[in-house]
């Protein structure tokens, strides 16, 4: 019986070594989730190390499988459904290391809000797993898989303050509008099955040459685009898709909020290169001038409306869709050059902004973790006021963050948007480059407008009665982390560029 | 040891990094040891790779390490590297040597400051920045040390922000050094516009035309006024005696200042082909600074103030010795001249430490008995600035004016008169020190106020001070001494310095006899000390001190006024003109975003349908592009 099952039932040949973080992710996450639910609440801070460490080993499997692709080159898993290569494991990197600082933001946040526990922990390795599957999927179905596993992942993160309302409204909002959104993304992919008979990359490319001469398959195909291409935008918080991101990265807790800047943009645009340049590298034509105009909304649309926000969780919310945009600008660039290989300026531009920014998002939203106090509530500019004189280390390292998130040279945020321009100069894409330097300045005022808060403005009468902002050991060492990282990619940028693929 | 050569600017900078973190912990004095520690292994790395150096074929005498590349793009391609050759490292070699005997000196000097350790934090960083302002092999580096060590100059003189003067000090350098830095960036654009690149190597080693030379060595010059002190530049450098003594030595008087020497010296290919009446302008500006600078220090009560002077005055020397086209005495020179004047800066502090913070020298006298180590090294001090053989500065001064006397007689006169004028100067300041009767008594009546002068026992004690200080003295007095025999004129074999700096700045010759003109120069300098022991010793000539000397021809109250009066209407016109053209640009484009923002931000009303609305209309706006632009058309 056990053999006719083998003989009928032939899976595919599973390459597990190179599955491997996702399979720790996955294991931390089972262990997490059962172990503390059968024990005792842990002692403080196991929870966050568990979870820190458990990202570690995946990110360190991810070097590993790094060093193989190094040697052998990409590779296709799982009867391909997904892929080995390098920008797959490099979002995987990024997403792990997301994970391990959002764990240290969490620790003392959950406590000062009288939260702890394991889900939220759990939540992150879970999301993790789904972004880090989207970057790797070479198969519509699963990239689709992936981003719901990290899509509802988020929705419930969102709403874990069940103290705070806004915490609830935000996860609902983000729940239904993701829903909407993952509709039409779901809506797309039949269509691409109409047109090509499959939802695998591989076979995709291979139906163009069927689909050229039938008009209407063509256009089958086309409209499919259209819609994959609304799923990923909503997703990476592009105008005019991002509404949403303003409300539920104010009320989401901030911890969350930094994972979904980080981890959930990473996952995203590593979704929307695959599809773009993976699955319709035939269509570059078609889609190129539509995520041009993407890109200019978003990165005007961020930048202008960041200017008068006064929360600033919400400031940081469109700081991130003009991030967005500068790394459309790198996708842009990308796909002059669609191929099925995935190389290129523009590739290698985007994955770079990737990293640096998740490092920097986290620093910063680690910052606004601390100012906020308990309640999450002070998040106002006003929050921030005098910080430079009751905490100058944490303003200090405030300052450095939101200076390279302007992209002041020395810092991390420079060599990103610099190699993001550079990349749009190099296929002679000159309008958005200056459009998105432009932007980058606009953007720039809403970084000082924080600085001037924590160093010149004094706290506002009767304001001397709140709590003191406390930086907990975690926080401090994710926030040093970050800060350092900055300064360091800023200072010598070579090292980084040398390994980038 | 010569791949080491990073180790030489890495160690100040951990330091640095360590009192940066630690500081606080580390206290008073343990971070003035670690400081000490930093430069003083940076010292030993520079004699070993010094010694590795000197193994070499003259030939071979340079390094380049190469740490990373800075600026990776195709056509600007800047490496952070170092090189090590015979310049940089003699460089290297005094900056870290005296630097590392004025940290311990420091550590006796700030005793009890407050602020002990950020003092600490801001030396090492001004030993890391001029480390790399001499050892980097491109003027992009250079600039980089060069803009850290006016930042560093600027926060220590300033270091007492409390005292109003101190502050003002420190803006005033910081200010006029722009002026220079402008030059200096001018040169760096020029350079790089000639020969696209800024590597040392390759700018000295293309064949420029004489005018891009002359456009290069020029606007360096204007650099190097700034930051060595040069009329009109040189007003920042009297008032940055508002900083600690330490700082005064080791930055305004040894090192830092003579980082525009060394510019010019490390171009000196592109000085070679530039137009002569550069040459001119550099020896020109040099000599006139010295002597103006020297009759001023005649006039100066302030010990420091005359100290000042005296270094703008020598530094003159430095800058005639280039523009005569010696670039090894210019170099010698500044060697001695750190030493002597390194020596005679921390005699000065040792003084203003003992008499309880008292500058005025007419509050002085008769301190030879109370303070026998700071008098006995201040004494080695004094002759060698003015120029008594065998000290050091005989040897050095020499070295320039027979230079001058190359270039031009009339450059060679001027040079014997500022010498005889030096001489006087000193031995002004010597005797009214350390000789006389004891003038702190009345000052203590006349200046109630002065409670800390006085002893428990209702007495004014001036005493001798602390190891960690006098040891330095000690030291420099040896060096003030001995100096002048690394480059002795006798014969080709003791010009050890003018050999060993030969692959860089080639070779200087001299028919001239030496022997008559440097004993003109004994002469004057003993024609200075014998008029000034009669005035001021012996008393038998009134002193003339006028007015107009002290208040250094009102050349800086002039500069003053004018930027007080003409300069600043004509700064207000710019002001206007940026707050209501540039700014005006500026904020209305700020508005126009304000309102924009406004009106959309109506659209983000929080609430669900209208998002749903938004994304339902990006679909139809995609589809139609995609399936009737794309598809259909």
């Amino acid at each position: 019986m056990g053999a006719l099952i083998a003989d009928t039932l032939q899976g595919p040949k599973v390459d597990w070594f190179a599955l491997s973080p996702l399979l720790v992710l996955l294991g931390g996450a089972m262990v997490l989730l059962v172990v503390a639910a059968l024990t005792p609440a842990w002692p403080k801070r196991c929870y966050a190390l568990f979870t820190a460490a458990v990202a570690v080993g995946a990110g360190a499997m991810g070097f590993a499988t790094w060093a193989r692709v190094s040697h052998e080159g990409s590779q296709s898993l799982v009867a391909d459904a997904m892929v080995l290569d390098k920008p797959g494991i490099w979002i995987a990197i990024t997403i792990c290391l997301a994970v391990a600082m959002a764990a240290l933001v969490t620790d003392d946040y959950l406590r000062r809000e009288g939260l702890d526990g394991p889900e939220l922990y759990v939540l992150y390795m879970l999301a993790a797993l789904g972004g880090i599957v989207m970057a790797a999927a070479h198969d519509l179905i699963v990239l689709f898989l992936g981003l719901e596993i990290l899509s509802i992942a988020l929705y419930v993160m969102a709403a874990s303050h069940r103290k705070r309302l806004a915490s609830q409204e935000s996860g609902l909002k983000y729940f239904v509008l993701g829903g909407f959104s993952s509709a039409f993304f779901l809506y797309g992919v039949a269509l691409i099955y109409g047109g090509t008979g499959s939802t695998n990359f591989t076979e995709i490319v291979a139906a163009f040459d069927a689909t050229i001469d039938d008009r209407s398959n063509s256009a089958l195909v086309l409209a499919g685009v259209a819609l994959l291409l609304v799923g990923l935008a909503f997703k990476v918080a592009a105008v005019p898709f991002h509404f949403w991101t303003p409300d539920v990265y104010e009320g989401a807790p901030t911890p969350v909020t930094a994972f979904m800047a980080s981890a959930g943009k990473a996952a995203a645009f590593g979704a929307m290169l695959r599809v773009l340049l993976q699955a319709l590298p035939h269509w570059a034509d078609d889609y190129r001038p539509a995520v041009w105009a993407i890109a200019v909304l978003t990165l005007v649309g961020g930048s202008v409306m960041a200017v008068v926000q006064t929360n600033v969780k919400r400031m940081l919310a469109f700081s991130s869709i003009s991030h967005a945009g500068f790394i459309l600008v790198g996708v842009e660039a990308a796909a002059h050059g669609a191929n099925v290989s995935m190389g290129g300026d523009g590739v290698s531009s985007v994955l770079l902004y990737l990293l640096l920014y998740t490092v920097l998002v986290m620093g910063t939203f680690g910052v606004i973790t601390a100012v906020g106090r308990t309640g999450d509530a002070a998040t106002g500019l006003a929050g921030f006021r005098g910080l430079g004189r009751s905490k100058p280390a944490l303003a200090l390292g405030m300052t450095v963050l939101l200076l390279a998130q302007a992209g002041v040279p020395v810092t991390s945020g420079f060599v990103a948007k610099f190699a993001v321009i550079k990349a749009a100069v190099g296929v002679h894409s000159y309008a958005i480059a200056i459009i998105a330097m432009v932007a980058s300045v606009i953007a720039a005022f809403l970084y000082l407008r924080i600085m001037i808060s924590m160093w010149v403005a004094d706290p506002e009468a009767g304001d001397d009665t709140r709590e003191t902002v406390r930086v907990p050991a975690l926080l401090g060492v994710a926030i040093g982390v970050s800060v350092l990282f900055t300064l360091a990619v800023g200072i010598y940028p070579t090292w980084l560029l040398d390994i980038l693929p | 040891m010569l791949d080491a050569v990073w180790l030489i600017p890495a160690l100040p900078l951990a330091g640095f990094l360590c009192i940066l973190l630690l500081g606080r912990r580390l206290g008073d004095p343990k971070s003035g040891y670690l400081a000490t520690l930093m430069v003083g292994g940076s010292f030993a790395v520079s004699v070993g790779v010094f010694i590795d150096l000197m193994s070499k074929t003259a030939e071979e005498r340079h390094h380049l390490k190469t740490l990373f590349t800075w600026v990776p793009l195709e056509s600007f391609k800047i490496d952070l590297a170092f090189l090590a050759d015979p310049l940089s490292l003699t460089m290297c070699l005094f900056v870290t040597g005296i630097g590392t005997l004025i940290h311990l000196y420091a550590v006796g000097y700030m005793h009890g400051d407050e602020r002990f350790s950020k003092f600490f934090l801001y030396l090492n960083l001004f030993a890391f920045s001029m480390l790399m302002l001499v050892l980097g092999s491109n003027m992009l580096v250079t600039f980089l040390g060069w803009e850290g060590v006016g930042t560093c100059s600027y926060l220590l003189i300033s270091f007492w922000h409390e005292k109003e003067s101190a502050a003002t000090a420190g803006k005033k350098a910081f200010i006029t050094n722009r002026v220079g830095d402008w030059g200096f960036m001018m040169a760096m654009f020029f350079a790089f516009w000639a020969v696209s690149s800024l590597d040392y190597s390759v700018i000295n080693g293309s064949q420029l035309s004489s005018t891009t030379a002359t456009a290069i060595a020029l606007f360096a010059f204007i650099g190097a006024c700034g930051k060595s002190a040069q009329l009109p530049l040189y007003l920042w450098l009297p008032d940055a005696m508002e900083g600690p003594t330490p700082v005064s030595a080791l930055i305004h008087a040894a090192t830092m200042v003579t980082a525009g020497v060394y510019l010019m010296v490390r171009i000196n290919p592109i000085l070679a082909v530039s137009a002569e009446y550069a040459g001119w302008i550099i020896a020109g500006v040099g000599v006139v600074t010295a002597l103006f600078a020297a009759t001023v220090a005649v006039a100066q009560n302030d010990i420091k103030k005359v100290l000042a002077y005296s270094t703008v005055s020598q530094l003159g020397y430095m800058f005639l010795a280039v523009g005569s086209g010696a670039y090894v005495a210019a170099i010698f020179h500044m060697v001695t001249h750190a030493f002597f004047k390194a020596l005679l800066f921390l005699g000065s502090g040792s003084v203003i430490h003992g008499m309880h913070h008292e500058q005025d020298m007419r509050r002085m006298g008769a301190l030879r008995k109370l303070m026998p180590i700071t008098f006995g090294t201040f004494i080695v001090g004094w002759l060698a600035i003015a120029g008594v053989p065998p000290f050091s500065g005989f040897w050095s001064k020499d070295d320039i004016l027979l230079a001058a006397y190359d270039k031009h007689i009339v450059l060679w006169i001027v040079g014997l008169v500022t010498a005889l004028l030096t001489a006087y100067y000193m031995t002004r300041q010597v005797i009214m020190v350390f000789y006389g009767k004891a003038r702190w008594h009345d000052a203590h009546e006349e200046h109630g106020a002065h409670g800390d002068l006085v002893s428990e026992h209702g007495e004014l004690q001036p005493h001798e001070s602390p190891w960690t200080m006098v040891t330095p003295l000690v030291v420099l007095a040896v060096l003030s001494f001995a100096g002048g025999f690394i480059n002795l004129p006798f014969e080709e074999s003791t010009e050890r310095l003018a050999i060993w700096l030969e692959p860089v700045v080639g070779v200087h010759h001299s028919d001239t006899a030496k022997l008559p003109l440097a004993l003109v120069a004994v002469a004057m300098g003993l024609i200075g000390i014998a008029v000034a022991y009669a005035v001021y010793y012996f008393k038998k000539v009134k002193a003339v001190e006028p007015k107009i000397l002290a208040d250094a021809w009102g050349y800086d109250q002039a500069v003053s006024n004018f930027m007080g009066g003409p300069g600043r209407k004509a700064f207000d016109g710019v002001a206007w003109a940026d707050a209501h053209v540039i700014d005006g640009a500026v904020n209305d484009t700020g508005l126009l975003v304000r309102n924009t923002a406004g009106q959309v931000r109506k659209l983000q009303s929080g609430n669900v349908r209208n998002y749903a609305a938004a994304i339902a209309a990006g679909v139809v706006l995609l589809l139609a592009w995609f399936v009737v632009v794309r598809g259909i058309l």
